[in-house]
């Protein structure tokens, strides 16, 4: 009777540290959430970046709708083209516009989507046309002082 | 009696106690080749092993619960404190997240389950040596080192890495209780800023290999520093002493050569 105690007792223990590292994986950390099935992959070209990585959020209306896949330079037109896997339950207009937005001051940069209003959808390997660089501080401190400067 | 002879004296002393400790190193590495092939034979009795995770894992749970909940919650107000400075609150959970799962979880774990665990598993071993158990089981051609030493080596290897995760989820779960409930974060910011930051091949696999190491130089430690035991009741009390210290200290010391490897690989 005392060993069958300690038997359970040792699975649960097991099943808790088990439990807890899938819990780890799944809900703490990043482990390609977004499987293959469910997502379909659009591109957009932007000026410019600004320091957006690979796997940063893409958001509509705040809330996650996928990832990003891919980023590149086109070498013609020297833009950079992020390649972004979003959720297939998600579905967007042709028209849609994408900006790369920055969380908080300090925070990271991730593409948000805004809806167009067209009635035919992204599809995948489609293109989003209408596109808004990410915002670099530097340069906006350093115009806003240039115009000052020109005041006088 | 000329003031070089005590010089001498000194120097000499202190020979024989680096001499003692290399040969104390030499002993444990002999002893862990001794082990090596009961190690396998010992999940023939499988109970065995199951009676010694009980012993060193499910009474150890409490403990880590408890602990890991507390460290959790202070990381959540100490990093919420400084990162309101910098208005970057949101990445708090992110914060806590990393602290947890590369660092603070598999080492306060294992310093945890040394000062819990390895000092009674010394404590045990030592004690059947001092009191002739280890002998008797000899003299029945019954091998302690198969018997005793290999399931207890086995239940604390195994027994770390799995209370160094639940340690991590604890701590997580606790910060977002004091994020959310106390310091009026949002919710779903914890967690997404959380995600998009832990990788789980680099930090959340980086912390289990931690611990596994520690897993296994605390058993290590432990067991050796019982079968090495003096068989004396002040032998045994050293060695339990010598468990907790060497093990802590051989604890933080891998921890620092193997994050110094796992944040170069990054």
């Amino acid at each position: 009777m005392q060993t069958k105690g300690t038997e359970l007792a040792v699975g649960l223990f097991i099943v808790a540290g088990l439990l807890a590292l899938t819990m780890l994986a799944l809900k703490v950390g990043h482990f390609h959430v977004l499987g293959r099935g469910q997502t379909y992959q659009v591109t957009a070209d932007f000026g410019n970046i600004g320091s957006l990585k690979p796997r940063a959020p893409v958001t509509a209306a705040g809330v996650r709708v996928g990832e990003v896949r891919h980023i590149a330079l086109n070498p013609r037109s020297y833009r950079a083209v992020v390649t972004l896997r979003l959720l297939k339950r998600y579905r967007f207009p042709r028209d849609s516009s994408a900006a790369i937005d920055t969380a908080g001051l300090l925070g990271e940069q991730y593409v948000s989507l805004s809806p167009g209003g067209s009635r035919r959808y992204l599809k995948n390997g489609g293109k989003i046309r209408v596109t808004q660089s990410a915002i670099i501080l530097e340069q906006v401190i350093s115009q806003l002082l240039y115009k000052k400067a020109g005041h006088g | 009696m000329n003031p070089l002879a005590g010089i001498g004296g000194a120097v000499g002393a202190l020979g024989r106690r680096a001499l003692a400790g290399i040969a104390r190193l030499g002993r444990a590495t002999l002893f862990i080749a001794r082990l090596v092939p009961s190690l396998g034979g010992a999940w023939k009795r499988a109970r065995l092993i199951v009676q010694q995770l009980y012993m060193t894992g499910v009474l150890t749970f409490v403990i880590i619960l408890v602990s890991g909940a507390f460290v959790g919650m202070i990381l959540a107000l100490q990093g919420y404190n400084t990162l309101v400075r910098y208005d970057a609150q949101s990445s708090l959970g992110l914060l806590v997240a990393l602290a947890l799962t590369r660092e603070l979880g598999p080492v306060l774990t294992a310093l945890l389950f040394a000062g819990r665990a390895g000092s009674a598993l010394t404590a045990e071993i030592g004690l059947m040596k001092a009191t002739e158990q280890l002998a008797g089981m000899e003299m029945m051609a019954v091998d302690p080192l198969l018997r005793v030493v290999a399931p207890r080596f086995w239940a604390g290897w195994i027994a770390v890495p799995l209370l160094a995760m639940i340690f991590t989820a604890v701590g997580i779960i606790g910060a977002y209780v004091v994020a959310v409930a106390v310091l009026g974060l949002d919710g779903g910011v914890f967690w997404s800023q959380m995600q998009a930051g832990v990788s789980v091949t680099n930090d959340v696999i980086g912390g289990l290999i931690k611990s596994v190491v520690f897993g296994f130089v605390i058993s290590w430690i432990a067991v050796f520093e019982g079968y090495d035991a003096k068989p004396t009741s002040e032998g045994v009390s050293r060695a339990t002493t010598r468990t907790v210290v060497s093990s802590s200290l051989a604890v933080l010391g891998l921890d620092f050569i193997m994050t110094a490897f796992m944040l170069r690989g990054l």
